[in-house]
């Protein structure tokens, strides 16, 4: 599409041209009582692009719980804010960047992470850590199975090796942006799925912190309050980038999409971040939206619509990095590290002063008007005359139609088939530990910097959740910390979008009770396939019934996040792939448990709070384990049942056992289940090991590598073994004592009477420790 | 006694130094603008972690060239007491106030993990309350931390005893081993001849309380400290 300029006529075609429907031109018709002119139409393209508007999800995003009584601030702001004690509000949100990411991927990368930032500083939170969610396709022949064809995909060479160049730029642009802004990335994950080969996903998910009475929200107020601009030039970069590429899906032609990449500046931000906090401390600043998805666009108009106001905005004022832009190319252009805000009339200079300081750009570009009409004038000549409200809030919501895939004929010899009782599993183990979801993600968490700023407690791997402390809540020596995981399983999804989603909120929920953090609140990236195909609105109903269901069981309403549709290429979708992120409140940061065992000679102790009467049928529910797909080859079946009240009762559980220190060492079993758990437990305590015996009425394989849910295993010190096993009872949740801690440095596990896996852990370790560098560097 | 921490525009690090001397070990300190030329008459400088102007040239290569850095010069040749840390090393390099410059790393990655240094002399005030030989464990935070001199450099550096610290393992038996970036010699961290300016890459500021897992960075912040108290003593 050209880069329209002013004297284009716009017709139903070239609407047409920028994703607007026919009935949707009708609407905008409507509206204006008129037809649009051309920058009007790209005004109403982006606003009202799927990204933007959410045209096709609202109807089912009001089903998720979003109230409690720590919500400050729910979804529909810039992030969410929940009150975290003495005067202290976190504000957090999770958003996606995956279409820039395949198309450029350090570059869209990076502006994922400047994206977010900016999101939480907006709202006049420093942003204290960061997360990152990444999903790649296969980067290793081991385990490349997907869940649609139920055996090998057989990803060609030339696929493996341009996944692994996209996992190289993506951890890249991730790590030089927070490294260069100052925020530490402190966690996330890392998997891997054939699916994703042409769609990765970045999802990033930053934190910040304010005092409650500091928040600052996006709402023009009083009329002729001006209008100012801040941050960096605007350039012909990112147009349409929301509508285009964020709201279409991909076909041969995607890589010719780079242009609509935006490029970040991370030194540009760190200045935008300190200049905006310190003009918000002026007390000068009435409102303020950081421009994002459709920049100039969006800031304006949601401000105007929010606050109930008009706006007018003159683009010759706007600061440009290049001659000769149309009123189109500036009200849509992408350009990052850049802020809209409102100013008290009179008291503007006290904000100019500040960005001069600096040395960022700052221009009063327009005023808050009033009769709730949006003008954008270019050299004085009315180029868009828009109702922000109607452009804002009445734009399309479609209920689209959602349709069930015809059930999966499945039988038997579709699934796993355990071997033999009393086959030795350790060279299983070993691959299984080698593999790219379960290998230590050190190689790629070391291109972080994880620990500017002093206040990572636990960074990546060292406990179940991220935790950081909080400077400012310190009261006698007592520091508060606030806990975060991220969690998602897309393959489990595809089985079953909702068993699915259900297992991503719990498997977050129960990361961030295993740090012995609180839950209190969540966030939701929902990374789905195109909206206009029924089966994949299905999908997306059922993963927000799913996730409506665990956060009101668990007590953790969503206050935000996103939702990324189009994630296809050439008509194939990804799985469906809702990821959450929970946020904990650590009452005392001392008290955090980590994943390391600590002493030898203590007990280690299974802890479960499922019914067993509640399992699915055992193969049929392995068949979607980490363990099948990777040494069975076999994705199928469906995940594990899951038991929300279960769940429940394990996270109270680990909360209370974390505040009477009577544990010393937490970890939860997920992928990979309690065989990987415990390895990690030894990894993390350099030198010790553990040494296991129990009995289970199941295959070998299911009692060590079954992912089922609701299941932690704790190391306790034989004189607190007692309580701890009384706290268990009280809380309804099963303890069982497996083994030990011990000296040697080795891993054994007898079930049965029957060593399953004995192996040295140096051998053990340096597959799991080495295995993901050796395949992205070497291969 | 008053430390200064500056702040350049990227600098970020600096609050990790501010809070390390101020809410740890309890001594005054105020930020320093860069444009600014008045030290506020501290009696040490930091130089802080981070990406001065972006480093977009060369790491510290602008830094170099900002107004405070006048200041700072004047400062360091009189005798005055300065500490680069990891973008404040590089910019003491670029400033000449320190011999070698740095390259990016031989993996050519960010590379963010604690590493180990072995204090090599402590006759000097960054060091003197450390023991010859003492490993301390911080972590380093750089893409650009290979530090590199030509052989005339380095042999001045040895004669006068100017290597303050070299990476090595955690028992301090293989400095190779331990050498995270490709240092020349497993150098991590200098002084000039006059003793007063020192810069090293790791990041002691971020190991100054045990509840983050190590504390060995105190010990360069207290050398510091008992250097301007035996100052301040000489002079009364």
């Amino acid at each position: 599409m050209a880069t329209a300029a002013t004297e284009i006529k716009v017709t139903p075609e070239i609407a047409a041209e920028h994703g607007v429907t026919a009935e949707e031109y009708a609407r905008i018709q409507k509206i204006l009582d008129r037809d649009p002119n051309i920058t009007e139409l790209g005004i109403f393209s982006v606003m009202w692009s799927e990204h933007c508007s959410y045209k096709s999800s609202k109807v089912h995003l009001k089903r998720l719980p979003t109230g409690g009584k720590l919500v400050v601030q729910g979804p529909g702001e810039n992030a969410g804010v929940v009150d975290i004690g003495d005067g202290l509000v976190a504000a957090f949100k999770i958003e996606s960047h995956n279409h820039p990411s395949y198309v450029e991927p350090f570059q869209g990368a990076t502006t994922g992470v400047g994206g977010i930032l900016r999101d939480i500083f907006t709202m006049g939170a420093r942003p204290i850590a960061v997360l990152d969610s990444l999903r790649f396709g296969s980067i290793a022949t081991q385990g490349d199975v997907d869940a649609r064809f139920t055996r090998s995909t057989k990803t060609d060479p030339a696929t493996l090796a341009a996944n692994r160049r996209i996992l190289d730029g993506v951890i890249r642009g991730v790590g030089h942006y927070g490294n260069c802004f100052g925020v530490p990335t402190v966690g996330g994950e890392v998997s891997f799925e054939p699916c994703y080969s042409q769609n990765p996903l970045v999802n990033a998910l930053a934190l910040g912190i304010a005092r409650k009475e500091e928040i600052f929200l996006a709402k023009a107020k009083g009329i002729g309050n001006p209008v100012i601009y801040v941050g960096a030039k605007t350039g012909r970069d990112g147009i349409h980038g929301a509508s285009l590429l964020a709201s279409a899906e991909f076909t041969e032609e995607s890589k010719k999409k780079r242009p609509n990449v935006q490029v970040g500046d991370p030194f540009v931000e760190k200045l935008l971040l300190e200049a905006c906090l310190e003009a918000m401390r002026t007390g000068a600043v009435v409102a303020i939206q950081d421009m994002g998805a459709a920049g100039l666009t969006c800031s304006t108009m949601e401000m105007a619509s929010r606050g109930g106001t008009g706006i007018e905005i003159d683009l010759a004022k706007v600061p440009q990095r290049e001659t000769g832009m149309t009123p189109y190319e500036i009200m849509l252009s992408e350009s990052q590290e850049r802020m809209l805000l409102v100013a008290e009339r009179g008291r503007e200079y006290e904000v100019l002063d500040v960005f001069k300081k600096w040395g960022l750009d700052a221009v009063v570009v327009g005023t808050v008007t009033e009769g709730g009409v949006a003008v954008v004038k270019n050299h004085g000549a009315v180029a868009a005359q828009i109702p922000a409200h109607p452009l804002a809030e009445e734009g399309p919501v479609y209920n689209r139609p959602l349709a069930a895939p015809a059930p999966r004929v499945e039988s038997e010899k579709d699934w796993f088939a355990f071997a033999p009782e009393k086959t030795n599993l350790t060279e299983n183990f070993k691959k299984l530990l080698a593999s790219p979801a379960i290998a230590s993600k050190r190689w790629i968490t070391e291109q972080y910097d994880t620990s500017v700023r002093t206040n990572t407690l636990a960074g990546p791997g060292a406990s179940d959740a991220a935790i950081v402390r909080i400077k400012e809540s310190e009261k006698n020596g007592v520091m508060r910390g606030l806990a975060l995981a991220t969690d998602g399983n897309g393959r489990w999804c595809q089985l079953n979008p909702k068993v699915g989603a259900m297992h991503a909120v719990a498997e977050a929920a129960r990361n961030v009770a295993t740090s012995g953090a609180r839950p209190i609140a969540a966030t939701n990236c929902l990374n789905f396939g195109s909206p206009e195909k029924p089966e994949v609105m299905w999908q997306f109903s059922q993963a927000i019934d799913g996730i409506g269901e665990a956060c009101t069981a668990l007590g953790t309403p969503i206050t935000g996040g996103n939702v990324s549709f189009y994630n296809e290429t050439l008509g194939k979708s990804i799985y469906p792939t809702p990821v959450i992120g929970i946020l904990g409140i650590l009452a005392d940061v001392s008290k955090a448990l980590k994943v390391a065992f600590r002493n030898a000679g203590d007990a280690i102790v299974l802890l479960n709070a499922a019914d067993s009467r509640s399992r699915l049928d055992t193969r049929r529910e392995f068949s979607s384990s980490e363990y099948s797909k990777t040494i069975g080859g076999i994705v199928a079946g469906e995940p594990p049942a899951i038991d929300l009240a279960a769940e429940k009762r394990l996270i109270d559980c680990l909360v209370a056992l974390a505040d009477t220190g009577d544990v010393q060492s937490a970890h939860d079993i997920s992928d990979g289940g309690l065989a990987v758990a415990l390895a990690e437990s030894c990894f993390a305590a350099n030198g010790l090991g553990a040494s296991i015996s129990f009995n289970e009425n199941s295959p070998a394989e299911y009692a060590l590598f079954s992912e089922r849910g609701a299941r932690a295993i704790v190391s306790v010190s034989p004189t607190n073994l007692a309580v701890v096993l009384a706290t268990a009872r009280q809380c309804n949740v099963g303890a069982s004592e497996l083994g030990n801690v011990t000296r040697e440095a080795t891993l054994r596990i007898e079930l049965k009477e029957h060593a399953a896996i004995d192996s040295p852990l140096d051998v053990l370790r340096d597959v799991w420790a080495n295995s993901l560098e050796r395949l992205v560097v070497t291969s | 006694m008053k430390f200064g921490v500056v702040v350049f525009p990227g600098s970020n690090c600096d609050h990790d130094a501010f809070y390390a001397l101020g809410n740890v070990l309890h001594k005054p300190v105020e930020f320093i603008w860069h444009q600014s030329q008045d030290l506020a008459n501290c009696d040490a400088i930091i130089l802080p972690g981070g990406f001065s102007y972006g480093d977009y040239l060369r790491t510290g290569a602008i830094a170099r060239f900002s107004p405070v850095m006048k200041s700072v010069e004047k400062f360091a040749n009189s005798g005055g007491m300065v500490l680069g840390i990891c973008n404040g090393f590089q910019t003491l390099c670029e400033a000449g106030l320190l011999p070698g410059a740095m390259m990016r790393n031989s993996g050519l990655r960010f590379i963010c993990r604690p590493v180990h240094i072995r204090v090599e002399q402590t006759d000097t005030p960054f060091t003197n309350a450390a023991r010859k030989g003492q490993v301390l464990t911080v972590p380093v935070a750089h893409s650009d931390g290979c530090y590199t001199a030509d052989e005339a450099d380095i042999a001045e550096l040895e004669k006068n005893k100017q290597i303050l610290f070299r990476y090595t393992t955690p028992d301090g038996s293989d400095d190779a081993a331990g050498n995270p970036n490709g240092s020349m010699y497993n150098i991590a961290g200098i002084c000039n001849r006059e003793r007063n300016v020192a810069g090293l890459m790791p990041h002691p500021e971020r190991v100054v309380e045990s509840a983050l897992g190590s504390a060995d960075g105190l010990v360069i912040f207290k050398s510091m400290v008992e250097a301007l108290v035996g100052a301040a003593k000489a002079t009364a």
